[in-house]
């Protein structure tokens, strides 16, 4: 069962704006029935104001399908196609108070639907960049494709070198696998192809099943860091490994011209500042809570974190 | 109001008797069976109690064919592995293409990193197995065959007697995945040429975590778990005393329900079954009719998602499963429907009912209750039904349904 939290369940069992819209003057259709979801988004839109007046959905998917496809009309009702064109698949995720890692495609759908919608409102046609394949690194959410991407484009031949270009399994880890599985068929497709040395090219065999843990301490830190053995660091202990841990992820954030710092920790809330890219990202709550898998790991303890808005 | 569960074949209740006859074995009967004093004699007897009712339930020659282990999964590995080890030669595995992931999974991980052939037979589009492929695809490299008894979203039944026959001819092992069959139909292994199965003993009101394989006299076998002696050395680890006797528990009840669950269980699945597809228009039946588990029964309905349909049903209390892809993440549907070339238009909306000998009538007259509502109220939001028509006939739809990319 999925942990679908209350918005969306609300939004699922009594969605607001479903059916046909018949006087809508801009109507956007995403997804297929192959593909298990699929959405109509109808709108009517003020000419001489471009003030959406009236958003209506029909959709064929699952819970979180249906929940999203009803937060959209909610939130772009009353906006101008521009202030609308503005809302990220995050703001809909958000509005409904998140949702699971799997099930962020359906925030993408609408924020789709949306732009097709507007496009045919406009008499222009819309084209679909859509990404999709098995989600492999819950923690940041990225699929196969990106991955399979991330490894063509800049010839990557390492699982380390795949985290450092797109995140995954940079924060619990557990994704391995799956990602070296990838990387071995897309490596031995470029080999095949004539753009890779078969010498450089990721060889599972040869894989370094035992790796020695990343050992950087700062020099003022006691001798012995203190082992993550849940509630035994001191408050000190605690925010120079969570420094350290962010400091980090820092290099992978800023390949994505972004970076995130540590504003404070309070307790078990952590504080932290995206700027960059990885501001108002459209996936910024998943790499959210990519930070939080790994300081949880460090530390062995559970923690929050929580973005704090850049100080203007 | 009590909830109706008719999602069995995805685990069942734990019998109230099996539990109280586990019990002791955690508190006071606690010795390891493999000791040397009272403490370890208590529990032996026990056990061999327990494989002894296993093995009335399966119609096993011996006892000792009888291997216990975690589950069905850990059944289902050793006797690939096995086979793949014992039968010198021979490195290809037929199976069909509407195995359970313990199979499959299995399966793919060998032919991608072990060098191993894997022939997936296909099905027809009630899900019968392609006996002529099947046939084909077994030669004198094949090491084992592996054909569930009875599929776990559909119901529908294999001719694994006769499969078993065809892999002999081949000079092939047979194993066949028995999880959904074990309790629901008559067993008798030993007038079969099977050489191993798999069960899953939380499939028949016993406890999770445990399950057994059973491998015929004279079959050699390779151990996958290699430790102490326990299971004749076939599966080694301190015996799961309180799981074994909980299962055997469960198998001797099994035994004693078993004309209940033939009669009186199919009956209820038939009514369900005849209820919904009489009430809710464009609702299909998938499995195969004649040869399918008497408890289960899969409904597509079409232009609705699966997911969608459970949620509902959960909230007015109905405990049911669907294969739909956006249960389990992946935006697949079920590979046993794609298998049967189901349409995608119902693929996506196909939900399981299945029942056990703890169901009654009313459970029936509740989802005859619910359903209709919930298909209709997910259709008046579908943008592929196309039931909001004028009197004209004309669809109010501004336009048809036509996305950029499908």
């Amino acid at each position: 069962m999925w942990d679908y939290s209350e918005k969306v369940k609300e939004y699922f069992f009594n969605p607001k704006n479903a059916g046909a819209l018949e006087d809508a003057n801009g109507v956007g259709d995403v997804g297929a029935i192959s593909c298990g979801d699929a959405l109509r988004l109808m709108i009517k839109v003020a000419p001489e104001t471009d003030v959406i007046t009236d958003a209506r959905f029909q959709t064929f998917g699952c819970g979180s399908a249906i929940a999203s496809s009803s937060a959209l009309t909610e939130l772009i009702i009353g906006k101008t196609i521009e202030e609308a064109l503005k809302i990220t698949n995050q703001d809909i995720a958000d509005f409904l108070g998140g949702l699971p890692a799997e099930k962020m495609h359906c925030s993408v759908m609408g924020y789709e639907a949306l732009r097709a919608a507007v496009a045919n409102y406009k008499g222009e046609a819309w084209v679909d960049d859509h990404e999709e394949g098995a989600l492999l690194c819950k923690c940041f959410g990225i699929d196969e494709g990106m991955v399979e991407r991330a490894v063509r484009m800049n010839a990557l031949t390492t699982l380390e070198q795949v985290t450092h270009f797109t995140k995954a399994s940079g924060g619990c880890g557990t994704c391995a696998e799956g990602i070296e599985g990838v990387l071995f068929r897309v490596n031995s497709a470029m080999v095949a192809e004539g753009v890779l040395s078969a010498d450089v090219a990721f060889d599972p065999s040869r894989a370094a099943n035992v790796k020695k843990p990343k050992n950087k301490v700062s020099p003022l830190a006691p001798k012995k860091p203190a082992a993550p053995a849940g509630g035994k660091l001191t408050t000190l202990q605690r925010i120079r490994l969570i420094e350290q841990s962010i400091e980090e992820l820092r290099p992978i954030f800023k390949r994505d011209g972004g970076d995130c710092e540590l504003v404070d920790v309070e307790e078990d809330r952590v504080f932290v500042r995206f700027s960059g890219a990885c501001r108002g990202c459209q996936l910024e709550s998943v790499t959210l809570q990519g930070v939080q898998e790994r300081l949880m790991e460090r530390l062995g303890q559970p923690l929050r974190v929580i973005p704090v808005q850049a100080a203007h | 109001m009590k909830s109706v569960y008719l999602d069995n074949n995805a685990t069942t209740r734990c019998d109230p008797r099996v539990v109280e006859a586990m019990l002791p074995y955690f508190t006071d009967d606690y010795g390891n069976a493999s000791s040397m004093h009272s403490f370890g004699s208590a529990v032996g007897g026990a056990l061999k109690a327990a494989r002894q009712s296993l093995q009335r339930l399966l119609g096993a020659e011996h006892d000792h064919e009888i291997v216990f282990t975690s589950g069905g999964t850990e059944a289902d590995n050793t006797a690939l592995l096995s086979a793949l080890e014992t039968q010198g030669g021979r490195n290809e595995i037929v199976t069909s293409k509407v195995e359970h992931p313990a199979i499959l999974s299995l399966c793919k991980h060998l032919s991608d990193t072990r060098g191993v052939k894997v022939h997936y037979v296909p099905v027809d589009s009630v899900g019968r197995l392609d006996i002529d492929a099947y046939r084909a695809a077994l030669g004198p490299r094949t090491a084992i065959a592996s054909v569930m008894w009875a599929n776990n979203e559909t119901g529908t039944l294999f001719p694994v007697e006769r499969l078993a026959e065809l892999a002999h001819e081949a000079g092939a092992l047979f194993h066949t995945d028995a999880v959904q069959a074990v309790g629901k139909i008559p067993i008798n292994l030993k007038s079969t040429e099977i050489d191993m199965l798999s069960l899953s003993s939380h499939k028949l009101h016993g406890p999770k975590g445990m399950g057994a394989l059973y491998v015929r006299r004279g079959v050699r076998m390779r151990p996958l778990v290699r430790g102490g002696h326990q299971e004749r050395g076939r599966r080694a680890g301190t015996e799961n005393a309180p799981g074994v006797i909980g299962l055997g528990r469960a198998a001797e009840l099994a035994l004693e329900h078993f004309g209940e669950e033939e009669r009186r269980v199919r009956a209820l699945r038939d009514r369900l079954e005849r209820g919904i597809l009489q009430t809710v228009e464009r609702s299909l039946l998938m499995g195969d009719p004649d040869a399918r588990l008497p408890n289960t029964s899969n409904i597509a309905f079409e232009f609705i998602e699966g997911e969608a349909i459970l949620l509902l049903l959960n909230r007015a209390g109905i405990a049911a499963s669907s294969g739909s892809a956006c249960t389990s993440g992946s935006l697949e549907p079920s590979h046993v429907l794609r298998a049967m070339n189901v349409p995608y238009t119902c693929a996506h909306g196909a939900i399981r009912f299945s029942f056990s000998r703890e169901n009654s009538d009313a459970d029936v007259d509740r989802v005859l209750e619910e359903l209709p509502g919930v298909i209709a109220n997910l259709r008046s939001i579908s943008p592929f039904w196309k039931d909001g028509k004028d009197e004209n006939g004309a669809s109010h739809l501004p336009q048809e349904f036509k996305p950029t990319y499908a």
